[in-house]
């Protein structure tokens, strides 16, 4: 298994469901998440030659700046500047608290980007689950990894929007999934399966 | 779906094609479609720059030209442009003075034109317009959303830029065009994203979101559909209880439809918006009626009031020649 490996799971998961992430985005957004994922998705793949030859570091930078320049809306800067920050704060060979470590450092840059916190139905609130799960550590810890990702996108359900076009909708977004909660739950569930 | 298109993925570039073609005249368009650009630029001018998600035509390239806009970066439908077409605009319309960007309040669009901006190296600053009343402001939240005022401060910015005014002042002025505007918007329909294929969403033949934005994203309420007579008194109480104005204020009322409304109906709600002033003791001094911010085919309108003074009414009188508006040139 190489970081290709796993930059093509992750990738091809949004492909894969880019029609059900659209229409989450049709409830409590404009409808077009799955569309600029899936776009984003495949900018990255038509890279993957390039991104072989790379440290990982190096390739999650590639895979940020390509996120920012292909995906637009708020998810290119979010998952571009999240991808970015991961690739300039990993040490080579991380362990799972040096992953936790820079996550941490990635939901600063976010919070700092779109003004979001923790708890405000955005992929924060996916994120730093995860997050929590890593920098305890333990047994089984990609299975609870993956189960806290996926788990965490579900939950965002019951929060209210304050954040970002959903927050337009007041209480109407209660009882729908984040469709960016749920891409990153995606992503993270892709590479556990692929671990 | 039923639409004029050739491909879901093409529509962007086929209709940014037609529309540089048909006003080859005022623009062209940057390498790669990253902008639109007016064809001569003004030396010594600040450059004013929008941008944001396709599917609003005629905003934002429809308003590039003397005395408006300089540059626009078209997103894709819905979807706000990426930071590279904002710098490869201003490196594209920079004479000097510095560059002046319009931004409407999206987490996407700001998020976007914000890296834009600190990635830069030249002189700028940035109008934030929010004019929609129908979201509730709080320092919690997203805030007010960017509706069809954009217009007013892309036009009376430009006019003020077209005179000479500096950065700073137009800084100042959009953001005092932005404070005392005001708009909300009513959906009769739902639109459909040609990617997605199908409604952003359903609504019943006897209702309306009252409230709604311009990406055919729900609005704030569902009710039943009324009289044009009513919506536009809700409409109008909303945007005069936000500008709080006073009996014999001047202000430009814009009825914009949203792209499925016809012009007949456009005109009904006019009248129905004047009447309704003029009750409230409010003073029409300029009209604007058309489908200028639109959502695809979304049918509704919104109302937009924009409180004027006498030099705000000359630099929105002066001269103005751009694809979607045209006057005294």
């Amino acid at each position: 298994m190489t970081h290709t490996d796993l930059i093509r799971a992750a990738t091809q998961t949004l492909v894969d469901h880019a029609d059900e992430l659209t229409q989450l985005d049709r409830a409590i957004g404009d409808g077009d998440h799955g569309l600029n994922m899936r776009r984003g998705a495949l900018a990255i793949q038509a890279r993957l030659g390039e991104l072989d030859g790379m440290s990982l570091n190096d390739a999650l930078k590639a895979m940020g700046v390509t996120c920012m320049g292909s995906i637009g809306g708020s998810s290119g800067p979010v998952f571009g500047t999240f991808l970015v920050t991961l690739g300039k704060e990993l040490p080579t060979g991380p362990a799972s608290a040096d992953l936790a470590r820079a996550m941490d450092v990635g939901i600063k840059a976010l919070t700092r980007l779109g003004k979001a916190e923790v708890g405000q139905k955005t992929l924060l609130d996916v994120l730093d689950p995860v997050r929590r799960v890593l920098e305890a550590g333990g047994t089984d810890l990609v299975a609870r990894v993956r189960e806290c990702a996926l788990a965490s996108a579900t939950a965002t359900a019951q929060i209210e929007a304050t954040r970002g076009r959903a927050s337009f909708l007041g209480e109407r977004a209660l009882g729908h999934v984040d469709p960016g909660s749920r891409s990153m739950a995606l992503i993270i569930g892709a590479i556990c399966d692929t671990l | 779906m039923k639409k004029l298109i050739n491909h879901v993925d093409t529509v962007l570039a086929e209709s940014l094609d037609g529309f540089a073609a048909a006003h080859a005249d005022i623009v062209t368009l940057g390498p790669a479609r990253q902008f639109v650009r007016r064809r001569t630029l003004k030396p010594g001018k600040v450059a004013l720059i929008s941008g944001g998600g396709s599917g609003h035509e005629p905003l934002h390239a429809g308003f590039v030209g003397h005395g408006m806009l300089d540059a626009a970066c078209p997103g894709q439908i819905f979807t706000s442009p990426t930071p590279d077409q904002m710098l490869a605009a201003a490196e594209s319309v920079d004479t000097g003075a510095g560059i002046l960007f319009i931004v409407k309040n999206y987490s996407g669009d700001m998020m976007n034109f914000q890296m834009a901006a600190e990635m830069l190296d030249k002189e700028n600053a940035t109008v934030v317009i929010n004019d929609d009343v129908a979201v509730e402001n709080s320092t919690y939240t997203t805030g007010r959303r960017g509706v069809a005022g954009t217009l007013l401060v892309e036009r009376i910015v430009g006019s003020a830029a077209e005179q000479g005014q500096g950065l700073a002042e137009l800084k100042a002025v959009g953001d005092a065009v932005n404070r005392c505007t005001a708009s909300m918007g009513v959906a009769l329909s739902s639109c459909t994203v040609p990617a997605a294929g199908q409604p952003t969403f359903q609504i019943a033949a006897d209702e309306m979101e009252m409230g709604v934005g311009i990406h055919g994203e729900p609005g704030r309420r569902r009710v039943k559909m009324t009289s044009a007579q009513d919506i536009a008194a809700e409409m109008i109480n909303n945007v005069l209880k936000d500008l709080s104005l006073k009996r014999g204020q001047e202000v430009i009322l814009l009825v914009n439809g949203f792209g499925g409304t016809p012009l007949m109906e456009l005109y009904v709600m006019v009248n129905a918006a004047r009447l309704h002033l003029d009750g409230a003791g409010i003073k029409v001094a300029r009209h604007l009626t058309g489908s200028y911010v639109t959502s695809l085919e979304m049918a509704g309108c919104s109302i937009t009031v924009c409180a004027v003074d006498a030099p705000m009414l000359s630099l929105w009188d002066a001269p103005l020649h751009t694809p979607a508006l045209r006057w005294g040139m």
